[in-house]
């Protein structure tokens, strides 16, 4: 009989939801099956047996929040060869660190004194990270999820020069960090305390990705010194060159959007502009080398921002059929961690709703975020005579730590000259 | 025989044959052109060779000393004719070891003087033939492996003159001891002739024009050295400028300057040992325009030098001078060419001194790591409250061990004293793994060796020390 345990999917991953069982009581597995989905920050990901056996009980319900790592989930009968070695009972499993002979009945709710419980390496499976001493320690230090480290040493492993590179472009890194160090939570009356009479509504459960929203758009709007800058820009002429593009990419079948061009303008903005391609940090503005954009994709239970890397190096095709594929995958929750994690500028784009201007807030720790209205057809003066033009307002919003007003101002008079006149993007 | 190869490697030292030997496993068609003799300056004129001298001249000295162990023995003597011939068959049983390695491998060795000429793609390689004529070879890579030799600086005098004044090629294999002998230079070389000519006897002085012997050594260890060395009868003198050493009809006379102050010093013989320049003449890379800065050629991180196909490695590439320096660039060089080059593993490069006492070291001093800014935490343990050393009779030395006060990261190790070369590993296997001090403390050391003191200089950085 083997105990399949919540596996921790990143290091300081402590708890998680149980989203979906995809066995069921009786069903044979076998090592390498997916048997459940497990809901972290933002990713949806399988959990695959490994051992093998009869799945004899499940012992966490479907939906379930908060399960603790290492709590047992199901159970396996081992069948002929599982030979998994016998578990220590369920109960005293969570908590493996303490020698007492006394087994804690259960551990206590808010125990965190074990935030990486020593786990057998049978049940930790794909989890499990490389990572030297030193640089284990540096994350501590910095408050890096080592999940979120890509290493460059031998077979993955993650060493010292993958943390220094984390730290100085902080994008990758500061979700979490932001999650390690955050200050609690506002405490917020209940519903009914504020006047809502129960029973008045429907409450739908908080998920990881709701939470991560809630806590993260809190912290950024409440601790970045963030300022709107607003600007209408005549869109005709992108207009007509998208339609000049496309055109010329019938034969691909690749369709380029309005707001393929937009990321591909504000890309070349920021390369033109490398002061409001930048990030706050204590130890100093990082200007990033590429223009990293990260683009808000709303999808069913809330957004997600998969990042069109190097922007400023890439054509308007290639930026559109990379972004049709990262907002397909982001819609089915299978986006990789790197694929929306560390984004240097956020683009925002509510034109599709009919909104004609908006402020964005800022996500840290990027520098600045566009948010981009739609195109309508507005009177516009020209000179002392009223004509009709194509205008879209966008607004700048910027961490005014690191983007000033007037190097916000600057970006958007190179934003709008590259909307104006596309041709300029090829320069 | 064809003359078409994938990698054709120049030098076959330890930089060179190593990377033949990677490169054949890795499926290339690989060939090395050595002008003299395989193994390079390593084999028969430097590393092993010294070693085998350094070997007599320490047992030559422990007999002298045999009353501490409450021994005796009668008439301590040397034949001066066989500890070099010795010494010499070790190289050459070493060297065709060598030879074997790179028939095994299906190595094929060209003996002869390679130059390069401007090829279809990587440069070809013209190689004047030992037995006579020419032979071209090309290559898809060219790697440079032709290592380096003494530095001479014949204006002052500093410049072997076929009889009195040695580099260390003629300090290997002269027909006596010298009575007395100047070393000019405290580096390795330097100090490890210093030592073994002492060891039989000789009267021996060095002379450092930098204020501290062993310069690249931390500077404690420096110091504790200097005091052994010293009660070995070894004589210093630093900071002191070499102006000039001619060789007289008796002996050399060197004059040297220390604060102003000018200084004649003579002796029998003189050993040149002031610095290492790259082997890049006569090779046909200026008219390449291959880049050469200070007597080295100019590489990338995996070898690759500014003309396309011609990589270059060890010695020649420049500082530090080390055949294990050699052997690691010339691996991953040829794993990179070949595509399967790993992740590039920052390891810090261990540099040893095989005098009495020993001397190594890896990573960087207190005095470096201070001047890049960083707060450390250092420790120290001496061999003379070491249980093995004190019963081995080796209690000289001291074991400092640096570490990153912010991180807990060892960023350096440096030992003095017996046996230090074997040991210094261990350290540089903690750095190559980034270990902190809590894996070190951790470690569990075997008792009783001199490692020990390893651990306890580690405890000592965190003030947990034990036997102190």
């Amino acid at each position: 009989m083997t105990d399949v345990l919540m596996p921790a999917l990143s290091p300081t991953m402590e708890e998680g939801v149980l989203a979906k069982w995809l066995v069921k009581v009786g069903d044979t597995v076998k090592s390498g099956d997916v048997i459940a989905e497990i809901e972290t920050d933002k990713a949806t990901m399988e959990v695959e047996a490994v051992d093998e056996g009869v799945v004899e009980a499940l012992l966490v319900a479907e939906g379930t929040e908060g399960v603790k790592v290492n709590a047992p989930i199901a159970r396996l009968s081992g069948e002929g060869g599982a030979a998994a070695p016998p578990q220590p009972a369920a109960k005293t499993a969570p908590t493996a660190s303490a020698p007492t002979a006394e087994p804690e009945k259960v551990a206590p709710p808010q125990s965190e004194a074990v935030p990486a419980a020593p786990v057998r390496a049978v049940t930790e499976g794909a989890s499990r990270i490389a990572a030297s001493p030193l640089a284990r320690r540096l994350a501590a230090q910095k408050g890096i999820d080592l999940a979120t480290v890509k290493g460059s040493g031998p077979h993955g492993r993650v060493i010292r020069r993958d943390l220094d590179a984390a730290a100085g472009a902080p994008a990758s890194a500061m979700p979490t960090a932001a999650s390690a160090g955050a200050a609690p939570a506002r405490q917020v009356l209940s519903l009914e305390q504020m006047g809502i009479a129960p029973g008045s509504y429907d409450l739908t459960p908080l998920d990881m990705m709701r939470k991560v929203v809630a806590r993260r758009m809190t912290e950024s709007f409440r601790d970045v010194p963030h300022f709107p800058l607003s600007i209408d820009i005549e869109i005709d002429t992108l207009l007509t060159a998208r339609v000049a593009i496309n055109a010329a990419l019938e034969a691909s079948g690749v369709k380029v959007s309005v707001n393929d061009l937009v990321i591909k303008a504000a890309a070349m903005a920021l390369k033109a502009v490398p002061d409001a391609n930048a990030s706050y940090s204590p130890e100093g503005i990082a200007r990033h080398h590429h223009a990293d954009v990260a683009v808000a994709v709303a999808i069913d239970g809330g957004l997600i921002t998969p990042i069109i890397r190097s922007a400023e190096t890439k054509g308007v095709s290639a930026i559109a059929v990379e972004m049709k594929d990262l907002a397909a995958r982001a819609r089915a929750r299978k986006l990789k961690p790197e694929e929306f994690q560390g984004g240097t500028f956020s683009v925002s784009n509510l034109g599709m709703f009919g909104i004609k201007s908006f402020a964005s807030i800022i996500n840290e720790p990027q520098g600045a975020i566009l948010s981009v209205g739609a195109g309508e057809k507005r009177p516009v003066a020209r000179g002392d005579v009223l004509a009709i033009a194509t205008v879209m307002s966008v607004t700048l919003t910027c961490d005014h730590r690191v983007v000033d007003g007037a190097i916000g101002a600057r970006w958007l008079q190179v934003f709008k000259g590259m909307i104006d006149n596309p041709v300029i993007m090829l320069a | 025989m064809s003359d078409a190869f994938d990698v054709v490697v120049i030098g076959a030292g330890p930089g060179g044959y190593v990377t033949a030997i990677r490169a054949s496993q890795l499926g290339l068609k690989t060939a090395v052109v050595e002008r003299e003799a395989l193994g390079g300056v390593c084999l028969n004129w430097g590393c092993i060779p010294t070693k085998a001298l350094l070997k007599s001249g320490e047992v030559y000295e422990q007999l002298g000393h045999l009353g501490d162990y409450g021994l005796s023995v009668e008439g301590r003597a040397y034949d001066f004719t066989k500890v070099i011939e010795r010494s010499r068959g070790v190289a050459k049983q070493l060297s065709a070891g060598v030879a074997f390695l790179m028939k095994k491998h299906k190595i094929e060795v060209v003996d002869g003087a390679a130059k390069l000429e401007k090829g279809q793609g990587a440069p070809s390689v013209a190689v004047s033939l030992k037995a006579g004529g020419t032979r071209t070879l090309t290559a898809k890579s060219v790697i440079l492996a032709t290592g380096a030799r003494a530095k001479v600086i014949p204006a002052i005098g500093l410049a072997p003159d076929g009889d009195r004044i040695w580099t260390y090629r003629e300090a290997m294999v002269p027909k006596t001891a010298p009575k007395s002998l100047l070393v000019v230079g405290s580096g390795a070389i330097g100090i490890e002739f210093a030592s073994f000519y002492r060891a039989l006897g000789s009267e021996v002085t060095v002379i450092e024009a930098l204020p501290r012997i062993l310069p690249v050594e931390d500077a404690e260890i420096s110091d504790v050295a200097l005091k052994a060395y010293k009660k070995r009868g070894l004589k210093f003198h630093v900071g002191a400028k070499v102006t000039k050493l001619a060789a007289t009809k008796t002996g050399v006379t060197l004059t040297l300057e220390t604060d102003g102050k000018t200084e004649t010093l003579e002796a029998e013989r003189a050993i040149v040992a002031v610095g290492i320049d790259g082997n890049v003449e006569d090779l046909g890379l200026e008219a390449l325009g291959v880049k050469i800065d200070r007597g080295h050629v100019v590489t990338g991180a995996h070898g690759e030098t500014n003309v396309p196909g011609l990589y270059a490695i060890g010695d020649v590439a420049g500082p530090p001078w080390l055949a294990h320096k050699a052997s690691h660039e010339g691996v991953h060089c040829v794993e990179h060419i070949a595509g399967v080059a790993g992740p590039d593993i920052a390891a810090p490069i261990p540099g040893c001194t095989y005098a009495t006492p020993q001397v190594a070291s890896v990573g960087l001093t207190e005095a470096q790591a201070k001047d890049a800014g960083l707060t450390v935490k250092v420790g120290r343990f001496p061999f003379r409250v070491n249980g093995k050393a004190i019963a081995a009779g080796e209690t000289e030395g001291l074991v400092k061990t640096v570490f990153d006060a912010a991180t807990g990261a060892l960023i350096g190790a440096h030992m003095v004293g017996g046996e230090v070369t074997e040991m210094i590993q261990g350290f540089a296997l903690a750095m190559t793994l980034e270990a902190t001090e809590a894996e070190l403390m951790a470690t569990v050391f075997p008792h009783p060796t001199m490692s020990e003191a390893m651990h306890e200089a580690v405890l000592d950085a965190f003030g947990k020390v034990l036997h102190l």
